[in-house]
């Protein structure tokens, strides 16, 4: 040994595990307002103070404020809070009838309803969604029917991915959302070759892509931003970060040190923070990084900064790794009650409307979830056998007739 | 009729698909303009223009994701990795993305890629060179696996690869792109002009995907290659005077079963060759199909005649590479068996 110092290995760990209060006191936020709102089309090089600083539009008495701030109808705005609040009412009766034993799995997006719902309003229905597992709120912003939610997730008859595919993994190509898989990360690149298509068939439609803050470590998300940095690509790239990555905190991915907005500066391309449970502010950031990209001017990557509320799926017990109360003491609040506060502080919502509107949502879950279960439920209906066989190429090869023919279905 | 080599013919094939169809594209490393490390795009990029041929960050995991998302759109992707050992980093997106995304899906996305890529021995090129991983790509449902052996068939092969509506890896025997090497690397290389199948028309044509060709027939064993080992086992039947049946697969997804077991009912002996190791490789599939379908015909047990189980080794080349002396004993095996 010499006698140079001896080096230290550093192991990143949360503030805070079970039994401790939820501490969130290392967060600083900048001030709702405080956050520049650069012009569309500035140059990147002009712009790398923002991932920084944080995209935020809702005060805290629910007013908005600031440069960023998207100016949106109420009647809009109206639009945006019953779909986050769709998606709250299913997820919760969903997680309910996994545990009812009438489906193997489900995952939550509790607290990152925004996330989902603000994108899709921003996107037209010719653009393409390459979405994660926790952004169902896209699909309920653009009046995805329930009822084909439910029948995925019960995998019965009328699944419309004929049983093959696990629940939550959605697909809906007619309301532009990609295919979904369970390997995290690996649809980052297609986000980017379909922008690149687009662009290549001289077309206007874009992209857009979520991935999670934990996701970011895989090469995968830096492939796709090398890519998309190279040729331009019209895609908004979103960044997830939800703190947790099942038991992994976002220190894991590389937290501790620098936002994971910044991650865009090392390849030239414009990185936005925005808080991710402020509906108008995750509306205003999209919107600025879709006119960017409308306008030729490439990629945007955004980080969405919010909280997993919820366990990461079915299978998770969060108590076991993280203080149970985090949720309600998150420093940026909750996306629906945020924006609730701001319709009704501008006298556009009151609560006694907003009740009703829950009854509303509540009983067309309810509905859906009936209808679904008179179809059938995990096990009890399933689509017809051979549909194991296909799609598995365009046109089944002889192994698949044989072995069709071995099983006799 | 125009003489090509392989590598001429598959630029003629890409040339012709990149002015027949609009949503052919064609991007990998080094592929645009200097026309890669083997002169495949040679001239495309110049031709068609820099975003019909373009080069790409080196980064196969990147290049095979864009061209997914590329073929979800609706393009054809034709992407090149330049050799095929460096396909590993995007293993993931073929096997997790590209061949499963119908399937997932419920049919609602594909994506018609097109994967080029050389691959094989014999160049010295040793174990970063010279991979023949076929077998890991023939395991995965949903990918279909090309490989070629002359000049003709490349180009028609690979016009029916880019007009797949499944994910295609294409691969290309590097040996051979030159001329019809047999396995004697002591002997002057013959040019494929001396050889029939490198006259390969302008235009378009397609071999469909999962059709053998019966390129020698015999009456006393069936040899079964693809690729470079489609000549070594050639040279084998003639040196050896051994009445052997040789058949070029051609593809291996999809596998042309009925022609094999045709050949191995009529002839009841069989020798695989491939120049991939041994143990679990592609030969070990044939046989079992083999022996499913045709064990009350054959007279010996089928015989494989492959690289060893050990990576491509540089100075030990030729003590690897399955040349045409161990064809000869591996027919004479089955023989006298």
């Amino acid at each position: 040994m010499s006698n140079r110092l001896p080096l230290k290995l550093h192991i990143p760990a949360p503030t805070t595990r079970p039994g401790c209060a939820p501490d969130f006191s290392h967060m600083v936020f900048p001030a709702v307002g405080a956050t520049r709102r650069p012009d569309v089309f500035s140059a990147e090089p002009q712009m790398r103070d923002l991932p920084y600083g944080m995209v935020r539009v809702l005060d805290s008495d629910g007013l908005a404020t600031g440069p960023w701030n998207p100016k949106l109808d109420p009647a809009f705005l109206l639009r945006g809070l019953r779909a986050m609040l769709l998606t709250r009412l299913f997820d919760e009766r969903m997680f309910r009838a996994h545990r009812e034993g009438k489906t193997s799995f489900f995952m939550k997006s509790t607290g990152e309803e925004a996330i989902g719902a603000a994108p899709s309003m921003v996107l037209g229905p010719e653009d393409m969604c390459f979405p994660t597992y926790r952004v169902v709120s896209y699909l309920l912003a653009r009046d995805y029917p329930l009822i084909d939610l439910v029948n995925h997730n019960f995998s019965n008859v009328a699944d419309p991915l004929k049983g093959r595919q696990l629940p939550v993994l959605y697909s809906a190509r007619a309301f532009g959302f990609y295919s979904i898989s369970g390997n995290v990360g690996s649809r980052f690149g297609h986000a980017v070759g379909w922008a690149m298509a687009s662009a290549y068939k001289k077309d206007d439609k874009i992209a857009l892509a979520y991935i999670g803050e934990g996701t970011t470590a895989e090469g995968d998300f830096h492939e796709a931003l090398t890519f998309a940095a190279v040729y331009h690509a019209p895609v908004i790239l979103c960044i997830t970060n939800n703190q947790w990555a099942i038991s992994t905190y976002q220190g894991m991915a590389g937290g501790e040190e620098t936002t994971f907005a910044a991650r865009a500066i090392g390849y030239g391309l414009p990185g936005l923070r925005v808080d991710g449970n402020d509906f108008l502010a995750v509306y205003a950031a999209t919107e600025w990084a879709a006119e960017r990209a409308r306008g030729n001017h490439g990629a945007t990557l955004i980080e969405f900064f919010t909280y997993r509320a919820s366990g990461h799926s079915t299978s998770d017990d969060p108590s076991k790794y993280r203080p149970v109360n985090e949720a309600a003491e998150w420093p940026l609040g909750d996306p629906i009650t945020r924006l609730k506060q701001h319709l009704i502080a501008i006298g556009a919502w009151s609560e006694v409307q907003h009740e009703a509107l829950e009854h509303e949502l509540f009983a067309l879950v309810r509905a859906a979830l009936k209808q679904g279960e008179a179809i059938g439920t995990l096990g009890a209906s399933k689509p017809a056998c051979g549909e194991m066989f296909e799609c598995v190429y365009k046109e089944p090869d002889w192994r698949l007739t044989e072995q069709r023919q071995e099983l006799g279905v | 009729m125009p003489t090509m080599t392989m590598i001429q013919a598959i630029n003629s094939g890409l040339d012709l698909m990149l002015a027949r169809d609009p949503d052919v594209l064609i991007f990998g490393e080094d592929v645009g303009y200097f026309g890669g490390v083997f002169r495949v795009t040679e001239g495309l990029a110049k031709k068609h223009g820099d975003t019909r041929c373009f080069d790409t960050p080196l980064s196969e995991g990147g290049i095979v994701a864009t061209a997914i998302g590329m073929g979800a759109y609706g393009l054809r992707p034709v992407i090149e990795i330049q050799f095929v050992d460096y396909i590993l980093p995007a293993y993931d997106q073929l096997v997790s993305e590209a061949a499963r995304l119908r399937y997932r899906s419920g049919g609602e996305f594909w994506c018609p890629i097109t994967v080029r890529s050389p691959y094989g021995g014999g160049i010295f090129g040793g174990q970063t060179h010279s991979a023949s991983p076929e077998a890991i790509f023939a395991h995965v449902c949903g990918l279909k696996t090309v490989i070629p052996s002359t000049p003709y068939d490349a180009k028609g092969l690979l016009i029916s690869a880019i007009e797949d509506d499944d994910p295609v890896i294409f691969l290309e025997p590097k040996r051979i792109y030159n001329g019809p090497f047999d396995g004697h690397p002591d002997q002057p290389v013959r040019p494929w002009s001396q050889h029939p199948a490198s006259e390969v028309p302008d235009g378009y044509y397609k071999i469909p995907l999962g059709n053998a060709a019966v390129v020698r027939e015999g009456r006393a064993v069936t040899v079964l290659a693809y690729g470079t080992m489609v000549h070594v086992s050639l040279a084998a039947a003639n040196e050896s005077g051994i009445d052997a049946e040789v058949i070029d697969l051609r593809s291996i997804v999809p596998l042309d079963i009925d022609t094999i077991v045709a050949s191995v009912k009529k002839t009841r002996r069989c020798v695989i060759v491939h120049e991939a190791s041994r143990f679990a490789g592609f030969a070990a599939e044939i046989t079992t199909l083999i022996q499913e379908r045709c064990f009350y015909h054959l007279e010996a047990p089928v015989g494989r005649v492959t690289g060893w189980d050990t990576p491509y080794p540089h100075a030990f080349e030729w003590d690897y590479f399955p040349g045409p002396a161990r064809v000869i004993a591996g027919m004479r095996r089955v023989l006298e068996g």
